[in-house]
C-alpha cells in the first residue's frame, strides 16, 4: 500500500466520523436553524467524499455530483430558512 | 534531465499534503459544531471552517487529475461554494435573530442593541411618512 492510497483512505475516515458528529449535532440541535446549519456541513462533508472517492477510483464522471451537490446544498438551506422566516411572522 | 525527475510522484505528494490540510479544517470544524456553546458561534466556526477545508480538498483533487476539464469543474465548484456559503450563513444568521434564538450570555451585545435601536427609530419614521403622504 502505497503512501497516496494510505492517505487517501484516512481522509475517508475523518470525514465519516465528521458526518456522525454533525449526525450528533443534527440529532441533539436544540433549535431549527441549528439543524439547517448542520444540513449544509453534512452536504459539504458529502462533497469532499464524492471528490476523494474520485480520486480513489480514477473515475473522473464522478465529480459531475460534486457539482449538483454543491447546487442543491445552497438551494435547500436557503429555501428551508425562507420557509422559517415566513411561517413564524 | 527533465527525464529523471517523477511527476506522478510530485503530483501525489502535492495532492497529499492539500488533503490533508483539508480534512484536518473540516474536522476542527465539525468538532467545533459539535461543542461551542451557542448557535451563531457555531454558524461562525463551520461557514469558515468548512469552506475552506473543501477548498483545499478539491484543489488537491484537480493537482492529482492534472486535466483541463478537470480543473474547469474544481474552479467550478470552488467558486460556487465560496460564493454561497457565507450568504446562505447570512440568511440563517438573520433567520435566527428574528426567530430569537438566545444568544450566549458571555456575549458582548452592546452595539447590536445600539443597531436595533437604530433600525427601529428609522423604521418608524419610514412609516410616518407614509401616513402623511
Amino acid at each position: 500500500m502505497s503512501f497516496f492510497s494510505f492517505t487517501l483512505i484516512f481522509a475517508m475516515a475523518a470525514l465519516s466520523l465528521c458526518l456522525i458528529m454533525t449526525g450528533i449535532r443534527f440529532a441533539i440541535g436544540p433549535s431549527l436553524p441549528d439543524r439547517i446549519t448542520a444540513f449544509d456541513l453534512f452536504v459539504a462533508n458529502v462533497i469532499g467524499i464524492v471528490a476523494i472517492y474520485t480520486e480513489l477510483t480514477g473515475n473522473e464522471d464522478f465529480i459531475d455530483v460534486a457539482i449538483i451537490l454543491s447546487l442543491f446544498g445552497f438551494l435547500g438551506s436557503i429555501s428551508f430558512a425562507y420557509y422559517l422566516m415566513k411561517s413564524t411572522r | 534531465m527533465l527525464e529523471d525527475i517523477n511527476f506522478l510522484l510530485i503530483r501525489e505528494i502535492i495532492s497529499s499534503v492539500l488533503i490533508i490540510i483539508g480534512v484536518m479544517f473540516m474536522l476542527i470544524s465539525t468538532i467545533g459544531l459539535l461543542r461551542f456553546p451557542d448557535f451563531y458561534i457555531r454558524m461562525s466556526a463551520i461557514t469558515k471552517g468548512a469552506t475552506l477545508g473543501l477548498g483545499l480538498i478539491l484543489s488537491g483533487m484537480g493537482i492529482y487529475f492534472n486535466e483541463p476539464d478537470m480543473f474547469l469543474k474544481v474552479v467550478l465548484i470552488i467558486g460556487f461554494t465560496f460564493l454561497t456559503s457565507p450568504v446562505a450563513a447570512h440568511v440563517i444568521g438573520r433567520t435566527a435573530v428574528r426567530n430569537k434564538i438566545p444568544f450566549w450570555d458571555r456575549t458582548n451585545l452592546d452595539e447590536f442593541k445600539e443597531y436595533l435601536h437604530k433600525e427601529h427609530t428609522a423604521h418608524r419614521d419610514h412609516e410616518r411618512d407614509n401616513k402623511q403622504v
